[in-house]
């Protein structure tokens, strides 16, 4: 009987198992899928991190733990910020001042603390700005070179890359050997020319070396910008330009207000980049003159390195050193947090 | 004048019937070999240092030192057989190859999970990790060496396999990430609807679809381990555990007496694999570098 089949009840549905309503609850599977990935993050970054911080407040030596080390509070700091040691006479100062002694400020009010610090400091600053500056403007100027109609423009845009790709270490060991103070090619071009009558000491005079480290990181960081600029620039809708054209925009116009503004958002975030990575650079100084001479380009990374791995091995030092390098990471990352609102704003999208 | 007679129908063309050559010889072409010139020329006296016979390399005035006409490969040869150079090739390799390796495992789980599964807080998530892509290795590298010699990983290829994926996952997450988004969610919900797993998922329909992602990703983690020389210079003490960037300026330079040639040789080997690789790949190579600073 056909009915009878069909009233017959269907087996009940088994109810879902523990683990198979687990295998369909995202948070479940999203625990482990992030494990792998928090993992590393955690034990490796996360982590040390925050030791790191930790240490800057003990007198660790290398290999004791922080368990082990004695907790000194901001000691470590002090020392390296030092304090002011003022002896404020007026007197005194307009003399100098008068007297054509411009350092009349320096001489009478000086920061008595750790001059190898001061000096890390100053040239990290002088050192990122300056090559940050170059790379800035000389990566433009080559991203809209190479924005024209060339002629193998690809293979031009893979050559122009290739000092990126190739590691620091190495290149910084090719411009060691460039900048020779004894058989330097650049000097002895600039004696053929006529340009010098002696050889150039790169890497020996402060100033030499300082320029000479600039030089040779923004040799790197120009192909990163330039490239990354220049997808910025291919998404620039060429319409924009043909109508600026008919109502007789100059090429410095057509830059100034259609380029520079649609590109804005993206030079934030590459400038970001650039400046966080030049900020704290190690590689190139460390091959380069490893911090000579006489600490005249040592970084505070480089510096860091020096005090809590060689030399002193004095960790909680070198660990405040690397967390002094904070502060100015994060104003860094806020400015260029503030420069990606202003293109939401520009966009017109959540006008808040 | 002849800019009136131009044709204006090639609507491809757009202004470029405006330019002039002479005149973008000047504005462009110039400037450009310029600076290809500057660029390039770092390498050119790699190579032609590693050939050029020792005399040569110590005398300038004698000998054209922009040229050699007796190459000689003597510094390849003593960087070759009597350094072990090879070696710490090889260890340079391995070390980013498995890091490269571990690196692309977790992110492709981690940007899944952040993109499709959206468990709570993921987009928290998505922010620390870009964050996390911005702290540097040179304000890690001191308590890290704590925690690796507690770990016992002192001086062992693990200290730079284990602690590379952490340059490495933040940016290859964000990168993947983008990839990700673009996949369709039909595609996934379809393959829902026919009782695949998370799991299959993501092995049979996201993964092959992401391809050239993970391409673009893995290349540019190599060349980020390739570079790394903090990790390796604080972490590993025995020669024969070194990688190429660290050696080859310890090995290399006896006191004062530098051996440019073998240097040169070095610094050219320690690079070569990388431009190959890089040549084959350069097209995914610049939307790794673009899509991480566009995301």
């Amino acid at each position: 009987m056909p009915e009878a089949v069909l009233r017959e009840p269907a087996a009940p549905l088994k109810p879902p198992t523990l683990l198979s309503r687990l295998m369909v609850n995202r948070d479940w599977l999203g625990f482990w899928f992030m494990l792998p990935a928090a993992a590393f993050l955690v034990l490796f970054l996360a982590y040390p991190l925050a030791l790191g911080i930790a240490y800057s407040f003990t007198d660790a030596k290398i290999g004791q733990d922080i368990g082990s080390a004695n907790f000194i509070g901001i000691e470590n700091y002090q020392w390296l910020i030092g304090e002011f040691d003022c002896k404020w006479e007026w007197a005194a100062f307009w003399s100098r001042l008068f007297g054509g002694d411009f350092g009349a400020l320096g001489a009478l009010c000086k920061i008595v603390g750790d001059d190898q610090f001061h000096l890390a400091v100053f040239n990290t600053l002088f050192y990122t700005i300056v090559a940050s500056v170059l790379k800035f403007a000389i990566g433009l100027y080559l991203a809209v070179l190479l924005n024209n109609h060339l002629p193998f423009r690809a293979v031009i845009r893979a050559i122009v890359l290739v000092p990126f790709i190739v590691p620091t270490v190495l290149s910084a060991i090719a411009f060691w050997w460039i900048f020779d103070p004894q058989f330097s090619i650049v000097s002895w071009s600039a004696k053929q020319m006529g340009l010098a009558t002696e050889n150039i000491n790169f890497l020996g005079e402060p100033w030499n070396a300082r320029w000479s480290a600039i030089f040779a990181n923004v040799w790197r960081g120009v192909p990163f910008i330039a490239i990354t600029l220049l997808a910025g620039l291919q998404t620039v809708p060429p319409s924009l330009y043909e109508a600026s054209t008919i109502d007789g925009a100059s090429r410095w116009q057509m830059f100034r207000y259609i380029t520079y503004p649609l590109l804005t958002p993206i030079i934030a975030v590459v400038m970001t980049f650039s400046v966080l990575f030049t900020f704290t650079d190690f590689q190139l100084i460390k091959v380069l003159t490893n911090g000579g001479p006489a600490g005249s380009t040592e970084l505070m990374a480089t510096l860091s390195f020096n005090r809590a791995i060689l030399g002193g091995q004095r960790i909680g030092e070198g660990a405040a050193i690397s967390t002094a390098m904070i502060p100015f990471l994060l104003a860094c990352i806020l400015i260029s947090w503030f420069g990606l609102q202003r293109r939401k704003w520009q966009q017109g999208e959540a006008n808040d | 004048m002849t800019d009136k007679t131009a044709p204006l129908t090639d609507s491809s063309e757009g202004m470029r019937y405006l330019e002039r050559v002479p005149r973008k010889i000047v504005t462009v072409y110039v400037p450009l070999g310029i600076i290809i010139l500057v660029l390039l020329f770092p390498f050119y006296w790699m190579t032609i240092t590693a050939i050029k016979p020792k005399e040569h390399l110590l005398d300038l005035n004698t000998h054209n030192p922009f040229i050699t006409w007796s190459p000689t490969l003597d510094h390849i040869y003593d960087l070759l057989f009597k350094t072990d150079y090879p070696v710490w090739l090889w260890n340079t390799m391995l070390v980013s190859v498995v890091a490269t390796v571990l690196a692309l495992l977790a992110s492709v789980f981690a940007a899944y999970a952040i993109v499709r599964i959206r468990y709570r807080g993921a987009q928290w998530v998505g922010g620390l990790i870009f964050l996390a892509y911005l702290v540097p290795p040179s304000i890690l590298f001191i308590p890290l060496s704590t925690v690796i010699f507690n770990y016992g990983l002192f001086d062992t290829p693990f200290a730079l396999i284990l602690t590379y994926p952490t340059i490495l996952i933040p940016f290859s997450t964000w990168l993947l990430m983008g990839y990700f988004k673009t996949i369709p969610f039909e595609l996934e919900e379809c393959a829902l609807i026919d009782g695949a797993s998370r799991w299959q998922i993501l092995w049979k329909i996201v993964l092959p679809l992401a391809v050239p992602g993970l391409i673009s990703a893995g290349i540019f983690c190599l060349t980020l381990c390739w570079n790394e020389y903090i990790y390796a210079l604080t972490f590993i003490n025995a020669t024969e555990h070194k990688t190429v960037p660290v050696a080859i300026v310890t090995a290399l330079t006896d006191g004062d007496q530098y051996r440019w040639g073998s240097l040169m040789a070095g610094a050219l080997f320690g690079s070569l694999p990388l431009v190959i690789l890089y040549s084959f790949f350069v097209e995914h190579y610049v939307s790794a570098m673009t899509g991480a600073v566009k995301e």
